[in-house]
Parts: C-alpha cells; sequence; structure tokens
C-alpha cells in the first residue's frame, strides 16, 4: 500500500510539469499581440512597443522564456497582471475562496439531491418513482446553465424577489448575505452534478443489488433497508465516489457562464476577462492553478477509493 | 405420534412470468426431511432445483408466482406476511449457496458478516456478536479464527469462504439448512472437507439438510434420501441406497448410466443422455421426459404418468415402473 501511495505521488510530478508545458504552449498560439494591447494610444511608438516587450521577456527566445516562466511558478510567482497590475497569485488567492465556496455548495447540492435519488430509482426500477427520477436527471444534466440561471433571476429575483439577482458577500463578513448570493448560482450548478450522480448511482446500485451477495444477505433475514442501505450502497458507492470527485473538481475549475449571470467575483469570471484582456500571466496563473486542483483532486479520489475499498488497501 | 418432519413441502410451484408467456420452473414438487437427515434433490441445470430452494426460502423475485405448501417444523410458511418470512430465514432456516467467490460481501470482513445474524436473530450487541462469529468460524474449521474474522473475503480462500458461508448460515442454529451446489466450485480436496464438515454440524445440531447437487457421486456418500428432478418435476424420490440399488425411472437410470442404450456413465457426474432438455415455456404434453426416453410407449407422450409409490418409499413418475422387466428385456 504504501509503495502504491509513493508510486501514485511520484505521477503527480510528471503530470504538472507536462501540463506547465501544455499550457505555455498553448498561450503562444493565441492570437493578437499583447504588447500592442498594453501600449493602448501609444501603440504606434515603435520605441514603447520594443520596451514593453522587454520587459515583458517577449523578445526572448520561446524556450527561455518558458523555463522563466517555470522558475517563477515554482517560487509561486505567477507572474503580474498586465491588465490589473497586481500579482497573479494575489489575484488567484482572491478569487479562489469565492469559486471554492460555489463549489462546495453547489456540490453538497448536486450529491444530497442525487445520490439518494439514484438510490431510489434503483430500487424502485421501471416504476413511476424511477421515471421521474430519470426524467428530473435528464432535465438536470441537459438543461444550459446560462438559461435555468436567467429564468431562476427572472423568477426568484424579479418577480418574487426573495433572493438578490446578483452580487457576491464573502461568508465572513455577512453568513447570512453570503448564502442568500451564492444559493441560486449554487442550485444551478448543483442540478447539473444532481443529474450525472443520479444517473451513476443508479446504474451503480442496480449492479450491486443483482450481486451474490446481495442474495447473501437476504438469506440472513436482513430487512431490506440494510440490505440496500448497508450491502447493496457501500459496493455502489465506490464508483460513485470516484466520479464525485471529478466533479468537484470540475466545480472548482469555476463556472464561467454561471458567475458571468450571477456577476460572482470567482474564478471563471477571472478567466474569461483574462483572455479578453490577453492578459497573458493572469490565464496561464489560472489555467496552470485549475490543473493543479484537477491532479490533486484525482490523487484524492484514489486515496478515497482505496479507503473504501478493501480490495485495494490489502493488495 | 413422531415429531413433525423438519421440512415439508407440498405441490410447490413456482411460475415466471416471461415475454413468451408463464414458465413454469417448478410444477408440484412434493417432499419431506426429518430433523438431523439429508435430503438430496439431484438434476442437470435448469431443472428447478434451485428454483425450489429459493422458493422455500422465499427468496425468488416478487414477479415469480410460488404456490403450494411449505411447512417448516409442522408450521405453514408459505402463507405468511413477507416481513415474517423474512424473520425466518437465517434464524429457521438458513441457505448456503454455489458461489462462495461472490457469495460474501467484499466490503465487510467475514466476522462482521457472521455477526450481523448473530445481532438480528439473537439481539447480541456488536461485541458478543463479534466474539460469537469468532468461535463459529472455529467451529467450521477455519485457522487462527480471530485472525481471519477481520479479513476481507478477497483475503480467504475459496474453501475458506464456503466455510464462512457455512459458518454464517449456521450461527443461529436453524432448523433446515439449504445447500445450493456448495461444493461446485471448489478443488475436489476441499469439496469432500466442506460436505464432510456439513454431515458434522447436522449431526451435531439435528438440523435437516437440502443438498442440491448434480454430482451423484456427492449423493451416494452424503444422502438419506434423494429426490430427482427433470424439467421442473420429480421424476423420482426414494431413499439413497434404493435409488442406486434399483432405479425406477428411465432418467435415473439414464443418470446412473446403468443402461448402455441411454449413455455412460463418467466417474459418478451425471451422464449424457441423447435429446435436449425440454422448452419449459412449451413442454411437452404427457411425460417430459418422453422425448428422449428409450421406453416410452404410447401413453407416455399423452398423459403425464403422477409420482406414485412402486416400493415402499419409492417412487416414480412413470407409466413403465416398476422398472425391472422393462431393463431386463432392453438388455
Amino acid at each position: 500500500m504504501w509503495v502504491w501511495l509513493a508510486r501514485r505521488l511520484g505521477q503527480v510530478v510528471p503530470t504538472l510539469l507536462i501540463l506547465s508545458f501544455l499550457i505555455f504552449g498553448l498561450q503562444q498560439l493565441m492570437p493578437g499581440d499583447p504588447a500592442l494591447i498594453l501600449a493602448g494610444e501609444e501603440r504606434g511608438d515603435p520605441q514603447v512597443l520594443a520596451q514593453i516587450r522587454a520587459e515583458l521577456r517577449l523578445d526572448r527566445p520561446l524556450h527561455e522564456q518558458y523555463l522563466h516562466w517555470l522558475g517563477d511558478v515554482l517560487r509561486g510567482d505567477f507572474g503580474f497582471s498586465w491588465r490589473i497590475r497586481m500579482p497573479v497569485a494575489e489575484l488567484i488567492l482572491q478569487k479562489l475562496p469565492v469559486t471554492a465556496q460555489l463549489a462546495t455548495m453547489a456540490f453538497l447540492i448536486g450529491a444530497l439531491i442525487g445520490v439518494p435519488a439514484g438510490i431510489l430509482s434503483a430500487v424502485r426500477r421501471d416504476r413511476p418513482a424511477d421515471w421521474l427520477a430519470n426524467a428530473v436527471a435528464l432535465f438536470g444534466i441537459s438543461t444550459p446553465n446560462f438559461w435555468l440561471g436567467i429564468m431562476l433571476i427572472l423568477l426568484v429575483s424579479v418577480e418574487l424577489g426573495w433572493l438578490p439577482p446578483s452580487g457576491y458577500v464573502p461568508p465572513t463578513e455577512d453568513f447570512r448575505q453570503s448564502v442568500a448570493t451564492t444559493i441560486m448560482p449554487a442550485f444551478v450548478l448543483g442540478t447539473n452534478v444532481a443529474g450525472v450522480l443520479m444517473r451513476h448511482t443508479r446504474a451503480a446500485m442496480l449492479t450491486a443489488l443483482a450481486q451474490d451477495y446481495v442474495r447473501t444477505a437476504r438469506a440472513k433475514g436482513l430487512p431490506e433497508r440494510v440490505v440496500v442501505w448497508k450491502h447493496a450502497l457501500r459496493n455502489a458507492l465506490i464508483p460513485v465516489v470516484t466520479l464525485g470527485t471529478i466533479e468537484f473538481g470540475r466545480l472548482l475549475a469555476g463556472a464561467v457562464l454561471t458567475e458571468q449571470i450571477f456577476t460572482i467575483p470567482g474564478f471563471g469570471k477571472l478567466v474569461v476577462d483574462a483572455v479578453f484582456n490577453r492578459d497573458y500571466p493572469v490565464v496561464q496563473g489560472v489555467v496552470l492553478t485549475t490543473a493543479l486542483i484537477f491532479v490533486l483532486l484525482s490523487l484524492v479520489a484514489d486515496l478515497l477509493y482505496m479507503a473504501i475499498n478493501p480490495r485495494l488497501r490489502h493488495a | 405420534m413422531s415429531a413433525p418432519p423438519a421440512l415439508e413441502v407440498r405441490g410447490l410451484a413456482a411460475e415466471f412470468l416471461t415475454d413468451r408467456g408463464p414458465l413454469r420452473a417448478v410444477d408440484g414438487v412434493s417432499f419431506a426431511v426429518a430433523p438431523g437427515r439429508t435430503l438430496a434433490i439431484v438434476g442437470e441445470s435448469g431443472c428447478g432445483k434451485s428454483v425450489t430452494a429459493l422458493a422455500i426460502m422465499g427468496l425468488l423475485p416478487p414477479h415469480v408466482r410460488v404456490s403450494g405448501s411449505i411447512r417448516l417444523a409442522g408450521r405453514e410458511i408459505a402463507t405468511l406476511p413477507p416481513e415474517e418470512r423474512r424473520r425466518l430465514r437465517g434464524a429457521e432456516m438458513a441457505m448456503v449457496f454455489q458461489e462462495p467467490m461472490t457469495s460474501l460481501n467484499p466490503a465487510f470482513t467475514a466476522g462482521e458478516q457472521v455477526a450481523e445474524a448473530l445481532r438480528l436473530h439473537q439481539g447480541l450487541s456488536r461485541r458478543e456478536a463479534f466474539a460469537r462469529a469468532v468461535e463459529m468460524l472455529a467451529h467450521v474449521r477455519i485457522p487462527d479464527a480471530a485472525r481471519r474474522a477481520r479479513q476481507y473475503p478477497h483475503q480467504l480462500s475459496g474453501g475458506m469462504r464456503q466455510r464462512v458461508m457455512i459458518a454464517m448460515a449456521l450461527a443461529c442454529r436453524p432448523r433446515l439448512l439449504l445447500a445450493d451446489e456448495p461444493t461446485t466450485a471448489l478443488d475436489v480436496t476441499v469439496q469432500a472437507q466442506i460436505l464432510a464438515l456439513i454431515d458434522e454440524l447436522k449431526r451435531e445440531t439435528g438440523t435437516a439438510v437440502v443438498l442440491i447437487t448434480h454430482d451423484l457421486g456427492v449423493v451416494a456418500d452424503h444422502a438419506d434420501e434423494v429426490v430427482v428432478m427433470y424439467a421442473g418435476r420429480i421424476a423420482e424420490r426414494a431413499p439413497a441406497a434404493a435409488l442406486f440399488a434399483l432405479p425406477q425411472h428411465p432418467y435415473t437410470v439414464g443418470l446412473l448410466g446403468a443402461a448402455p442404450r441411454l449413455g455412460r456413465a463418467a466417474g459418478g457426474r451425471l451422464a449424457s443422455i441423447e435429446g435436449a432438455v425440454p422448452d419449459m415455456a412449451r413442454p411437452p404434453p404427457g411425460c417430459r421426459f418422453a422425448p428422449r426416453c428409450p421406453f416410452r410407449i404410447a401413453r407416455c407422450a399423452e398423459e403425464a404418468p403422477p409420482l406414485a409409490e412402486v416400493a415402499p418409499g419409492h417412487a416414480s413418475a412413470c407409466w413403465r415402473a416398476p422398472l425391472e422387466s422393462v431393463l431386463e428385456a432392453a438388455a
């Protein structure tokens, strides 16, 4: 087990290196000259442009730019935003908690709806409860977030006036206001997660319920709820936990459209603004952070998988 | 009057609703087992032996219609509400399955799985139940039971897993143990050990055993009585010694490989019999074995023979029984 863990951790480093290379490379393919954008009114002055290029090392060969950037990143220096005039690391640290809060709430909503619905629909297979759960899951997966977001704002904020339509308040400032500003976007993102988790929980439960050990549990005289919630669920959750972790990673990567609609100052909004402004250091920093989150979460997924699957723990 | 049999089944039928209409997997099966005795149910795959056991346990899915009488120590259980039926499972009757590799839950330790039944039926605390489970595991001869109880099924060998299954089934000292091909998936040496263990525990606790098998060698060594099933019905029912000495149904004769025309016996295993088991959704009228039977007469295809005694305690569902003269003529 410890060997496995060491090997698994060893995989993280090359993965991240390859990622950094890809991210840097993709940047170079983006059209537009950042020096021209930064120069603004003075874009006609070749001297100003040359100065900007020298400052940003844009006049250096690519591999030199990459190594410089990578060295900085390793020291925790993600560069300096050309546009916002702030260290990228600071920007990310500012936006990350907002998205993390939104992602956590969305994930909780998704898991609390999706997992029980999946169990129920597997147990009531081919009966009305199953049809209903499947219809709701299909709705959750196929409804575009921006549409659902706009509809919610129109209904809950404009018509009923129950919740603010946009904006964000940090929980440290006012917890209730913070929940009020994030609950709608969290719900919009959560419906999607609920749909995905419901479908997978249902499939995993159907598989588990058809296993011989479930028949053994019934032969022991266990009540059906123990058969379902203990014997079947414990095994069905193994794949669902892995999937759930990846879904959580997806949420942490930022919900571009949803954050735009609800004007939540999170990761998604940061990256969109940065792309439009050709603010390369910010784009690089955000994408690299996202990738890092994904790599770490897939490590967490593997660890969880091992924790709940005795077959791996003792392998 | 003597005590009622541990299990008495009368006219048991199980009907599956399929796309092609109802399918009677078990059709009018009757037998009884006394406490401390072993009854073997023998037959090819698909003859209804496992369905019979599952019907007795009440473990068939809801869309299977079960009818007939099932008496456990004289008490009718076929008509009990599901909840009361459930309470009997694991306490009064228990079952060991064919596949020890998949019949244990991979997510729980062996000890936990044995302890579960004790906590449920005997109201023991978690700690007491686990201690009892360790005793049970030692009792079914699992070496180093205290350590094994804390291991997961994947850490145990097939034979050991089947011992765990037996410990689990017998933990609450049931009146009836249904063993559905308990050794088919195991090595030959382990097979013998497991069957000897079941025999020993049976003697010790007075549990009645229904042993489902397709292995006639197992029947000869471990059964007191035998029921031979063919296509959902009983072909022959007899004390084990009588069945081997003088089979009274052509199908049994074929199984034993006694008649050269019916095929050859291979080391106590089922001999091959020409033809195939009938389509159970459209069984032939009359005797279901008739299409494959070398001794059939006109009546066999028209009218199903009832299960009738040909000797005391020896019943056969064949128009031509007793078969002595028939077999002589064939030889």
